[in-house]
């Protein structure tokens, strides 16, 4: 299976509000709250580093849940956040990965 | 609950300032008949100054940034400010005339991921239009904008004040948007110069006027629901709090004041001298807006209207008391339902023909 690799799109509004982070799409406005893990996910969102790396990383380390199991949680959410243009989804690094140098 | 509502309640609790409304300048190229501004530059914030605000708001968690005017693009620097703003990864809107938004401007816009642009249109006629903004030609222009924009997929909403000097003209303005394809929202209030000078109030609609609004289903949806009767209102809302202001929004203006709302100029700190957060936290006259709730207020607590009356905390502070009736509002309730207010009977201005409904008012 191919390595996946996420960038946070430039066209999105986003806020950590207490321990939730809120994510808007400018391209459609739909909203989402992020939990803690998810969160974590976005934040690693970077573009660079592979989705498979960021759970054991960064959600394994953390939480106390499977790799396989963490991965196919974290792919799902990821196709979901994908589909409404707020994570970009590719199957190499992302060049410009980076919201804040996208804008 | 939607999920936005949800997260203004966390907000709420949190006490986070979820909404800022920040003016960039009060320059402008138009000189509208009704607009509460001096469009002199008293000593506007400087590029710098305004980034480190907008860090600052982006640590104290403020997630809606509505940038406004004045016209925003009076400021050369405005596109560094937006892009700026963007890399904090606000959601954006902005409130303009669009006369300097062109195609290049459009994309631009849409390039930096605005949420929404806002553009006032008082008539689809030009010989009103311009007539109230004072600039020739200003009507096609911001048409033209609206056009722009649009091709290049933002959402953008006309924003139709209405006013003595485009009675009637709402209807025309309504189609229009719709011509457009973009969201179309009408406000009847005119306020007092942001100095107090309340000469412009001489503009607002009358009250005949008013009610035929309130009364039409193309603009508020269900009359019947619309102008029903206030239902009582129980503990929860007399325990509750008037509006957003100073709880999860407030406005900074461009010499870096800090005010509860924009609409309400109580001047609760200075951003060139203290911090956001201090203000935020600390400012005596936001922590005395925060402590009010609805049974605090002498007249309206005792309002048959009191859940349901769109009260406006600054235009009371405007008429000399933040705790009492906001008149433009009691105008308001009483022309959607018919029923008298607590404020209106107290002054005497209850109609000989005010139905039983007011009777039952006194008894309550």
């Amino acid at each position: 299976m191919s390595e996946k690799y996420i960038a946070r799109s430039s066209a999105i509004a986003a806020r950590v509000l207490g321990s939730e982070m809120m994510v808007m799409s400018a391209i459609d406005s739909t909203f989402f709250t992020l939990n803690e893990v998810a969160t974590i996910i976005w934040q690693s969102a970077d573009g660079r580093t592979p989705l498979s790396q960021i759970v054991e990383d960064a959600v394994c380390r953390d939480f106390e849940v499977e790799p396989a199991a963490a991965l196919q949680d974290a792919e799902q959410f990821v196709g979901e956040l994908a589909q409404h243009g707020i994570l970009v989804v590719s199957d190499h690094p992302c060049p410009c990965p980076n919201p804040m140098e996208a804008v | 609950m939607s999920l936005v509502q949800e997260m203004n309640e966390r907000a709420f609790e949190l006490g986070v300032p979820l909404g800022v409304h920040l003016d960039v300048t009060y320059r402008c190229n138009e000189r509208c008949a009704h607009c509460y501004l001096d469009h002199d530059d008293h000593g506007e914030m400087t590029t710098t100054e305004i980034k480190r605000i907008l860090d600052q708001l982006a640590e104290a968690g403020t997630f809606f940034l509505t940038l406004s005017g004045g016209e925003v693009l009076m400021r050369r620097d405005f596109f560094d400010i937006l892009e700026y703003a963007r890399r904090l990864l606000f959601n954006v809107r902005i409130k303009t005339n669009g006369v300097m938004i062109r195609e290049s401007e459009a994309r631009r816009i849409r390039e930096l991921g605005v949420e929404q642009v806002q553009i006032s249109i008082y008539s689809r006629r030009p010989e009103i239009h311009d007539a109230i903004t004072k600039l020739p030609g200003s009507l096609q222009k911001s048409v033209r904008a609206i056009r722009f924009l649009k091709s290049h997929g933002l959402k953008v909403a006309i924003a139709n004040v209405l006013m003595t000097a485009n009675l009637g003209e709402h209807t025309g303005v309504h189609a229009l948007a719709r011509e457009l394809g973009v969201t179309y929202t009408l406000d009847p209030t005119i306020t007092p110069k942001i100095d107090g000078d309340e000469s412009i109030l001489r503009m607002r609609i009358p009250a005949k006027e008013l009610n035929a609004v309130f009364h039409t289903a193309d603009l508020v949806g269900s009359v019947e629901e619309f102008c029903a009767p206030p239902p009582p209102a129980g503990d929860d809302i007399m325990e509750g709090y008037p509006c957003s202001a100073g709880h999860t929004a407030c406005y900074i203006t461009p010499y870096g004041d800090v005010f509860p709302c924009v609409q309400f100029p109580l001047p609760s700190g200075n951003l060139r001298r203290q911090s956001f957060l201090d203000i935020w936290r600390n400012s005596h006259q936001l922590k005395e807006v925060r402590s009010i709730r609805a049974k605090d207020l002498p007249v309206c607590s005792t309002c048959r209207h009191v859940g349901t009356c769109t009260r406006c905390p600054g235009l009371a502070y405007m008429e000399g008391n933040m705790r009492g009736p906001s008149t433009a509002d009691c105008e308001k309730s009483f022309e959607r339902t018919g029923i008298v207010t607590a404020n209106m009977l107290r002054r005497g201005l209850g109609t000989p023909s005010s139905p039983l409904v007011q009777i039952q008012t006194l008894a309550g």
